[in-house]
Formats: C-alpha cells, structure tokens, sequence
C-alpha cells in the first residue's frame, strides 16, 4: 500500500521522476570507489591483528620490504601521531590521536582486525605476499568484550591513557568507562509513587554490523608539493578530508576528496579508515597507492553499532497516564571512546510526555571494533527497552497500545527528557495513521498453518534529525537547463530529491536540473550524508541557490525590457512585467537571453539551518513461529511514518522498506559472535545472515505528512527513524505469539527454542 | 587463453589461479561487475556463462575459457537496454545499485529460461542476492514488469 502525498501543493515536489543516475547504475557504468584507475597506480595490502587485545612488543618489516614488487612497508612509525582534538563528524565525534591509532595501531592491538602494518606493491598478490611475511611480535593480553565486563573493578583495561568521566569528575586510576552522563527532569520517585503499575526489565543487545555490500576502499597520491588527493567511497568528502588530514597532521586544504559513487554506507562510511594508509603509501613510494578492504575486515574491522546492556522502569496509573520512567543505557564503544549512548539517550522516551524521568547513559571501551554510526545510532536499542516495557504495561493495563501511545504521545510543548522543546510534530497523527490503517484493522488468525504461532506487535521510536552545514550552486544553462552542484554524496537517490526542490523552485521539469556531486574543491563546505539531513539540508540549500537564481534573472528581465527590477514578478515559471503583460518570458526564453544580457546565471547558497524537525514512526509487524524449530517468519509489515513533506515518494517509502529490512535482520538473525578470546568467528555473509529476498514480506509504507515549520518544504529526515522502534515491533510480535518476553537480541530460533523449553 | 566476453573473442594472458571476476575487473576493464564478499555470497560479482547466473567471484577464470561470457556492460541490445534494466530504472529498483548488476543479471537469466515467473519462482532465484539497503520488493516489481506478465503492478 502506497499513499498519496502533497499532491496538487506543489508541481515538481510530491511526484516520481526517474533518478538522474538511474540508467549509470543499470548499465555498470557508475563508477564506485573500488572502480578508479590511475597512471602507475600501486596496489595495497594491510596486515592486521589476529588477537583481541596484545601489545605489540615488536614488527620486523624486512622480509616484506625484500620481497621483489613491493615498492613500501609502513608502520604505525611511518605516522606523523595526530593531536588530541576531539572532532564532530555530524554523526558522531572522534578524537584524532584516537582515529589514527585505529588506522594503525601504535602499541597494543585492541580488537580483531586492528591494522598493524601496510604494504604497496606492485600488483595485489606481492602486496599480499609481503603482509604475510610480515612478523609481528605479540604480547597477548586478556580481553574485555561486553560493557558489564569492562565496568567491573579488575576488569582488562583497553585504552591505558583512558581519563574516564563520571557525572562530571574525573575518575581516579584506569577505567574502561569513558564516560557517564545523566539527564534527570522532575522528580521520578514521587512520580513512581503515584503510579500503580512499574514495569522494569534488563536487556543485552548483541553488536551488529551496517552490511553495506561494498566494502571500504581509498586511492591516494601524496605530490612533491605535499598535497594530497584521495579517490574513496565516504558518506562525506570533507568530514573525510578533515579526518585524513588530522591523522596526517596536514592543513585541510592540502587534502582533496574526490568521492565516487557509494555502494550503501548507514552511518559506516562516515569514518576513514583506509584513507590516511594510502596517503602515506604513496608519500613513500611517490605513486598513488589503491587499497581495498575485503569481507572479512569490513566485519572485524569497520565500525558496528554498540552491544548494550540497558534497563527501563516505567510507572502509570490506572488510567494509562506515564507518571515517571528512567533508563540505564550502558552502551559499548568499541576500542575507542564515542558510542552513540548519548543519541540514544535523547530518543528513548521522547515518544512520550513524561513529567518525571532520569536517564543514564554510560560509553564504554571494550576490545572491539570501534563503534561507527548505523542509521539513528543508539536509539534502536533504547527503544528496544522502552517499547517492551511499554508492550507489557499495555497489557497489564488491558489497554489497547496505540490508544496508549496517543494518550501519552509527546507534542509541540512537550519537553524532551533531554531538555528540548519539540517543535511541531507528528506523533500524535503517525499513531493515528496507524490505527486507521488496513493492517491493524485486519485480525490475525492467531493459528497458522502446521501448529505454527503467529503474534502481532507494535512500537513506535522517535529520531531527532540532524541540519548542519550544506552548499549548492546552480548554474544556468543557455538552453535553460540548470546544472546543480552538492557535496552530498548520494548513497540513495538524493541526486533526485535535491534536483527537484531547485526545479519546484524554477519553475522547471526535474529533468531539466543536471545534478552533479562535486569534490572538497568544487563546492563549499558540506557535512556528512547522514543524520538524516541531506534531503533537509542540502535540499534547504538548494532551495536557497534556486531563489538566488530567480533574482538574478529577475534582475536580467529588467536589463531586458529596461525597468526597475522591482517591476518584475516571477510565478509559475514565468519572468514577467507587472505592468505590462506582453513583457514576459518562461525560465528557458530567459535562459536563452543570457550571453546578450551580462553573461552565466551562477546561484550559490550556503546553509546550516537549526530546524531539523523530528520524526516519529510506528510499525506493525505480523509473525508466524515454529515451535519445533524456533524459527520465525515474518508474515505482514507496515511501516507509518511522518516525513515531514514527501520530495520524491519513492525514494522515502524506499527508505522506510529498507530500514525495516535491516531492522528485522537486526532482531531475529544478526550479532557479532565472538569466541572465548575475543575474537569475531562469524565474519563472512555466510555466517552473519543478513535478510534476502526469502525473509521478507512486502512492506507497507503509510507516509504521514505534517510539513517542519523549521524547512522552506517542509522536510523532515527520513532515512533514519524507520529503523528504531523495529527489533522492538519483532520483539512484541513474538511475545503475541508465544507469551516470552525476549529481553536479548538476536531473537533467533536458538533463544525461542530455549525460552519455549524454560516456559514448559 | 581464450576468452569470449560480451559477444568480444579475447585473448587474455593470465594465472590460472585466478577468478573471473579478477580478470573482468582488472584486465578487461569491465568495472559494472562488483567484489561484495569474495565466497559468493552476496551475489554482486554475477555475470552470464552460457547463460546461467555465475559467481565470477569465485569462478576460477580457466573454468569460465571458450564459453560465452555476459556481463552487465554486454546485456544491452546494442543502444537497446535490456528489458529488466529499463524496468530496475522505472520501478527504483535500488538505492545504492551497487548489488543492482548482479541482480539484474540473474533475472536476465531466470526471465531467459522462464519468460513469465511466479513471485515465489522471482524470489527463489534471487535468494543469492543481498540488497542490504533492502530494495526486494521493488525488485519483484521490477522484474514481474519485465517479464512476460508485463507490468504486472
């Protein structure tokens, strides 16, 4: 089921052109990262730590340096050791001393995978060759792999220099823990004293991966005048040109960022991680060096989403009113400091109007890889405990938990439990579309074929969107088409959407925007795809550029016919005079004019506009589960969404599709599996089982639209909050089923069977 | 040895040991054809071999010499697309397109063999294939489009 969008508001916006990159994707000819080929060009190869946690008490290179092709050998020596700079990323902040030891690491290996050492040569197979020659002395250290772990007292310490933080004051001695904060509103034990119903549960979620297919990928050349230029899949050019260059210890402008197409990111491909290793490759060898990650390391050494141990306590009265609620949200970061605990703190009750509420969040260090974004970081996991908890109150309650979520749902006024007043939003319709929709009115037949169980869930999660920093430039063409300039990188056909609100703003087909994706040096300063904020961003910047032009061919016109420009009026397309109506003429008649009356048209804008709007989702989710083997399919599913204002409808319910996509692989089947030393055991696409077309129902989207005041459109982000209420919908779903609480992920037939077999 | 790729004899010296999807890439240029995993199990490296969807990833390139060799670059019609590679285009059949040239070719050869498939037969033959930014359902449609049925939506 689709539904109908702004249609009639607006010409160009609401409708579902062909992507401008469609046919280069169909027809191999978009050019990905790993696709780049360059005069004299090296190939790469990284070693990397077979041990969780060592210290490496020596490298000898000569071997490797000695075998014939093999042009360099690089060590964590060969790195110039960044500053200690905390920087934000748009989606997540690192500390460069920090980024560059997980490029290379100095002297201990803190996870599986970490590099160690890195050879160019002069094809492939020698530069393989030479890492395996390679011999690295290790002193193997004892690992700490979940947070509970490493929090206690005589834990293996990850990171030696570690100043851990608690509530503000630093903590004496080593710790893991990186940091403790604390967000606390009202008073939650007077408010758990007026309720007469508290639910509280424990949860551990396994770590799991993004699983873009492409795998991480750089080419670099280093020159003689110290300039360096990178060829490389990212998320963001310039947060990869300010990471390259803090790691390199370069001036930004001495980095460039070319970025060819992405093959799928969510988040991981916002950190560098084979960038700053090719840039010194080729310092070394004065030929640009190619280095491409396999499988295998993209699991054990990219940056997964945080296993966590959290707790939630709720209390309502009898009538259904929330009266107070805390969280404890313990969250592993990986190797190093920066999980996305403080992402999921802001989310995990902001469905709701609660007066009373305290949450803790704790980042901490364990020996895995270090953690990275993965589409609205940390608040799938918050709201996989809050919308069980909620699950059960509904229950308790014998309250049907829609009308729940309605009674209790956060609106504009509402505090969030972090401090923020919400804006306009649209909780209270994304739960109102999912009570009207044909899914929830439809009963399930609770018995499925051959014994099988089949349940029903529901939860809804909340994502705050990101704005930050965007440029476009639009350039008008003589034939009145416009090439449009961005340096969002376009991981799922953002090409379009931003194409669109310059041509809603023109008065011009989408088609007739040429958008292009430039490099660090062809546009202005742009932050990362991600956070939710391209199509709100960028597309705000578009917007703005495309005004740009319309007064600079306003300004034309009146050159034209020789009057003020105030006496020209622009609508629908057409450039005319107020006074006289025979003066008139379309965008293109315009464009044409252009050479006789001053030269090009350029427009420019740049943005960095606070108004991201949040985003509400609520999903259904239909299951059916064998008892005899624990498995679970996954019958029916409809997402609901508000989206602010739909660009280009397909892309958005696309984004809504694949979120749950992922969301249901994240809840039944996905974790990272470590064995006794600490080790992932599970890192091919063999053993960590993502959803394929078999495993997956149609979904059903139902966009909501309630336009965000804070965007010339209306847009709100999209991309991210179609994942977080969804392991927790699965979860509900499998209690509807089989009457278990599952308070762990994965929920795969491995745990049902064991809880069916504990319940008998 | 000898190789015929996309109607193309080629004459190509190389290790045996090889892959095909390392030759295709690396000595012949053709870049539409992706490494995902490297064990065949995400379906992006699939090309034709005598019209049957093959993992060149882990095709040893001597298996793959004198039979016919299709790549996503040589599934065109000359300046005609293929219909599935109109239909992916029309129906947004990805987002990131990066497993999208495996895709389409292994339902070039499912629509081949079976002009006009089931869902449950569409779904079956793409099981291999991993679209993590989870685009299955416009596939269906896509290919459902491009077969026999014609835009069955």
């Amino acid at each position: 089921m689709t539904t109908e969008t702004t249609k009639g508001k607006y010409n160009v916006i609401g409708t579902r052109p062909i992507r401008h990159d469609g046919y280069d994707k169909v027809t191999g000819r978009a050019i990905y990262g790993a696709d780049i080929k360059l005069p004299a060009l090296l190939q790469g190869a990284v070693l990397r730590s077979p041990h969780a946690h060592a210290r490496i008490k020596s490298i000898d290179t000569s071997a490797a340096k000695a075998l014939p092709g093999v042009s360099a050998v690089i060590t964590s020596a060969d790195f110039p050791g960044a500053h200690d700079t905390l920087i934000d990323l748009g989606e997540g902040a690192i500390n460069f001393r920090y980024a560059s030891n997980n490029v290379m690491a100095g002297d201990k290996v803190l996870y599986k995978g970490h590099p160690v050492a890195a050879v160019a040569a002069l094809d492939k197979n020698t530069a393989l060759e030479a890492a395996a020659l390679i011999k690295v002395d290790y002193e193997v250290l004892k690992p700490v792999s979940t947070v509970m772990e490493a929090l206690k007292p005589g834990a293996p310490i990850v990171l030696e220099d570690l100043e851990g933080q608690d509530l503000g004051e630093k903590i004496d001695g080593q710790t893991n823990q990186a940091n403790h904060i604390r967000h606390e509103f009202g008073d939650v034990e007077k408010g758990f004293a007026e309720a007469d119903i508290v639910i509280e549960h424990e949860f551990d979620t396994a770590m799991v991966h993004q699983g873009y297919i492409e795998p991480h990928n750089a080419t670099a050349t280093w020159d003689e005048e110290g300039r360096v230029t990178i060829w490389t899949s990212t998320q963001g050019s310039f947060p990869t040109r300010r990471q390259t260059a803090g790691i390199l210890r370069l001036p930004d402008s001495s980095v460039k960022v070319i970025p060819l197409e992405i093959g799928g990111g969510f988040g991981g491909k916002i950190p560098s991680y084979l960038e700053p290793v090719a840039a010194i490759l080729s310092r070394e060898t004065g030929r640009p060096v190619k280095l491409l990650m396999e499988r295998t390391s993209v699991f054990e050494s990219t940056g997964p989403t945080p296993g966590t141990w959290m707790s939630a306590k709720v209390g309502v009265k009898n009538d259904g009113t929330i009266t107070a609620a805390t969280a404890d949200l313990r969250f592993d970061a990986g190797a190093y400091p920066g999980s996305p605990v403080g992402a999921g703190m802001m989310c995990v009750f902001s469905c709701y109007d609660i007066p009373n509420t305290r949450i803790d969040g704790y980042d901490v260090v364990v020996n895995k890889p270090k953690t990275a974004a993965y589409r609205a970081p940390g608040a799938t996991q918050a709201a996989y405990a809050m919308e069980t908890v909620v699950d059960e109150i509904c229950q308790k309650l014998g309250m049907d938990p829609l009308e729940f979520r309605i009674k209790n749902a956060a609106k504009e006024g509402t505090r969030r439990a972090d401090g923020p007043i919400h804006p306009i939003i649209g909780a209270v319709e994304t739960h109102e579309a999912a009570k009207a929709s044909d899914h929830w009115n439809t009963p399930l037949e609770k018995n499925g074929s051959d014994g099988k169980l089949r349940g029903r869930g529901v939860a809804s999660g909340y994502w705050f969107n990101i704005g930050l920093k965007s440029a476009v430039t639009i350039s008008v063409n003589e034939d009145g088409t416009v090439a449009l300039t961005e340096g969002s990188t376009d991981i799922g056909g953002s090409r379009a959407s931003i194409a669109m609100m310059a041509a809603e703003v023109l008065g011009i087909p989408a088609e007739e925007v040429r958008p292009h994706v430039a490099d660090s040096e062809g546009i202005g300063y742009t932050d990362v795809t991600g956070g939710s904020r391209t199509t709100y961003a960028t597309g705000y910047a578009a917007h703005d550029a495309a005004q740009d032009v319309v007064v600079q061919l306003r300004e034309r016109a009146a050159k034209l016919w020789d009057v003020e420009v105030d006496e020209i009026e622009f609508a629908n397309g057409s450039y005319q005079s107020k006074s006289d109506p025979e003066l008139r003429l379309s965008h293109k008649e315009l464009a044409s004019k252009l050479g006789s009356t001053g030269g090009p048209v350029i427009g420019s804008a740049s943005v960095d506009p606070e108004g991201a709007g949040g985003a509400y989702s609520t999903q259904i989710c239909d299951i059916e589960i064998d008892p005899e083997t624990g498995k679970t399919d996954v019958i029916r599913y409809t997402i609901v969404q508000d989206v602010g204002t739909a660009i280009h409808p397909s892309y958005v319910e696309g984004q809504m599709q694949g979120a749950v996509a992922q969301c249901i692989g994240w809840a039944l089947n996905e974790e990272y599996f470590l064995n006794d030393d600490g080790a992932m055991v599970n890192s091919s696409f063999l053993d960590y089982r993502m959803p394929t077309s078999l495993d997956l129902p149609e979904i059903e989207t139902i966009i909501v639209e309630v336009p965000n005041p804070g965007h010339p459109f209306g847009v709100r982000g999209v991309g991210e909050v179609p994942i977080v209420p969804g392991v927790a919908t699965v979860a509900n779903a499998i209690h509807d089923a089989l009457g278990i609480r599952l308070r762990t992920t994965p929920m795969n037939a491995g745990s049902i069977l064991a809880a069916l077999k504990a319940k008998k | 040895m000898h190789l015929k790729v996309n109607d193309e004899s080629l004459e190509v010296a190389v290790d045996a040991e090889r892959t095909l999807l390392s030759v295709l890439r690396h000595e012949l240029g053709l870049m539409g054809t992706k490494y995902g995993c490297g064990e065949g199990n995400c379906g992006a490296c699939t090309v034709l071999i005598d019209g049957e969807a093959t993992r060149s990833c882990i095709t040893p390139v001597t298996s793959a010499g004198g039979r016919e060799i299709t790549t996503i670059e040589g599934l065109a019609n000359g300046d005609e697309l293929h219909p599935v590679q109109e239909a992916f285009v029309e129906h947004t059949a990805f987002q990131c397109a990066y497993c999208t040239s495996g895709f389409i070719m292994s339902s070039a050869a499912l629509l081949d063999r079976n002009p006009s498939p089931s869902d449950a037969q569409i779904q079956s033959a793409l099981s291999g294939h991993i679209c993590r930014c989870g685009a299955y359902g416009r596939i269906l449609k896509a290919v459902k489009s491009a077969s026999g049925e014609g835009g069955a939506e």
